[in-house]
């Protein structure tokens, strides 16, 4: 019954949220602020993830492929579709989950434990939606270009450890990557990513704005927020591949 | 003017504040006195919104407060200065931000004009040079101190305090003192101030509510609080050796 009454909860934070900013000028400065936190912030960690990820990809489906019916140029396919489909969309929004997520938490529930929260309210400032709206908005805007990025940092990844270590010729992946491209998979991928920025800032917000208590459970919600946005964005991933995909 | 009506409020099932009633004068500070967990924090909040009363009602210069919404209370809520126990100061912004955001957030002011003002509140509460330091590099005092500065700043014409020289050392404690109440003198504000240290009770109460278990247990004059017979009162005022050889002298 536990989750019916968040539920509940968090659409009233939704609707409370949705109001117009007080003062633009202020608004665009925190939204330029977060941008630069969400996307200049995550370059290192998704470049990693991307590059290591791509490569294992890659030798992994050249390590499968023994039948010699199947030619050696579906590894790009396969590399580029698995990437683009699945891999950065998905698995770097949860690692975003985990990175932006618990940090939007601990800002926020520190802010309400230290009572920076009521100081808003007693300004007259409508508090969900100063802070969390320039978040929402920040993420929505610049987390399909960090996942373009990472598509191609994943693809380069591919390309690299497939080409360097001799596994497969450069045209041949190549060619599998241009071998029956579906654009329509990358508008697929920014539509998830899209709506997994939201699912992470939404409820990494509610859970910190929802926070009782002194530093331990800023701590918790912290989890929390990372734990239910990561399960929401696997939900919320099949949910988008029945409906967009098949 | 702040007049309390019989104000109470529960959490859950317990009274934490019973029939409440009073009035808070203009231009001068009112104290709101009583152990912890008597529910001074709660009346506060009560009384700037923070928290709904459950019965009773609010008046802030004969205009009610507690019946109103979020959106309603706009225009008071620029009237309102509050500083919190704990400071509450914002711990993205440097001092001159944190005293700066209600202007910036609330008037059409320059930068200059915000700037001038800016340095104005902070001279008024002894902070010089400190402008570009982050809360994290002040000492519990000085964030005492820029909280004010903050709550001065869009010149309320209703200053909250929470218990503003708590933790603090006896001299400090006094400067604080003596500002609130320069301050409320000053501007002619309606002050309340949250307390449990004695030095203010006399020092700069011109009136004295006694909060005991959610209950106006008294209220009165700083002299008055020296001769009361009430029990309860007395056993919270003399608590210390000093407090009760002072009482004898009196
Ligand atoms: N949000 C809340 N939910 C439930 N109970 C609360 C809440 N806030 C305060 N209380 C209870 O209300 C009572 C009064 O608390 P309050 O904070 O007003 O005390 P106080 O007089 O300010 O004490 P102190 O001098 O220690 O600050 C306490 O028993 C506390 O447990
Ligand atoms: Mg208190």
């Amino acid at each position: 019954m536990r989750w019916l009454f968040h539920f509940g909860q968090y659409w009233l934070f939704m609707k409370r949220m949705m109001t117009r900013p007080e003062k633009f000028s202020i608004y665009w400065k925190q939204f330029l602020r977060e941008c630069d936190n969400f996307g200049y912030g995550s370059l290192g960690i998704v470049a990693l993830v991307s590059i290591f990820t791509g490569a294992v990809i890659t030798i992994q489906t050249i390590y499968n492929l023994t039948n010699p019916l199947i030619p050696m140029y579906s590894v790009g396919i396969v590399a580029r579709d698995s990437i683009i489909l699945e891999f950065s969309p998905t698995i770097i929004c949860l690692v975003l989950a985990g990175k932006i997520g618990s940090n939007i938490t601990s800002e926020i529930g520190t802010m309400r434990v230290t009572e920076q929260i009521d100081a808003l309210e007693i300004m007259g400032i409508n508090s969900a939606a100063y802070l969390v709206l320039p978040k929402i908005t920040a993420a929505m805007f610049i987390f399909p270009f960090v996942i373009l990025l990472s598509a191609f940092l994943g693809i380069t990844g591919g390309y690299l450890a497939g080409t360097l270590t001799g596994k497969i010729s450069s045209a041949d992946f190549i060619y599998g990557l241009q071998n029956n491209f579906i654009p329509y998979n990358v508008v697929f991928a920014l539509i998830k990513s899209f709506v997994f920025a939201y699912i992470i800032t939404t409820v990494a917000s509610y859970h910190g704005f929802h926070t009782q208590g002194g530093a331990l459970e800023v701590g918790k919600s912290s989890t929390y927020a990372v734990v239910y946005s990561s399960i929401l964005i696997l939900i919320g991933d099949y949910v988008l591949t029945q409906l967009l995909l098949v | 003017m702040i007049e309390l009506k019989h104000i109470s409020k529960k959490f859950g099932d317990r009274n934490i504040l019973s029939d409440v009633s009073s009035v808070f004068g203009k231009g001068q500070v009112n104290l709101v006195i009583g152990g912890s967990g008597s529910g001074k924090t709660v009346l506060m909040k009560c009384m700037v919104g923070l928290l709904e009363v459950d019965e009773g009602e609010i008046l802030y210069d004969n205009r009610n407060f507690s019946s109103l919404d979020f959106k309603e209370r706009t225009p008071f809520r620029k009237e309102i200065g509050m500083v919190f126990q704990g400071g509450a100061l914002f711990d993205s912004l440097d001092v001159e931000k944190n005293v700066m955001f209600p202007l910036s957030m609330f008037t059409d002011m320059s930068y200059e004009e915000k700037m001038e003002r800016v340095n104005f509140c902070l001279h008024r509460v002894n902070l010089v040079n400190v402008n570009k330091l982050q809360p994290s590099e002040l000492s519990g005092g000085m964030k005492k101190r820029v909280a004010i500065a903050r709550a001065i700043a869009p010149n309320p014409k209703y200053l909250f305090c929470d218990e503003p020289n708590s933790g603090l050392d006896p001299r400090t404690s006094i400067v604080i003192d003596n500002l609130i109440k320069e301050i409320t003198l000053e501007y002619d504000i309606t002050t309340v101030i949250n307390t449990h240290d004695m030095n203010s009770v006399l020092e700069i109460g011109d009136k004295i509510t006694y909060l005991h278990q959610g209950k106006k247990w008294w209220e009165g004059t700083a002299e008055e609080i020296l001769r009361t017979d009430n029990k309860e009162l007395n056993g919270f005022i003399f608590a210390s050796k000093l407090a009760q050889s002072i009482k004898k002298v009196v």
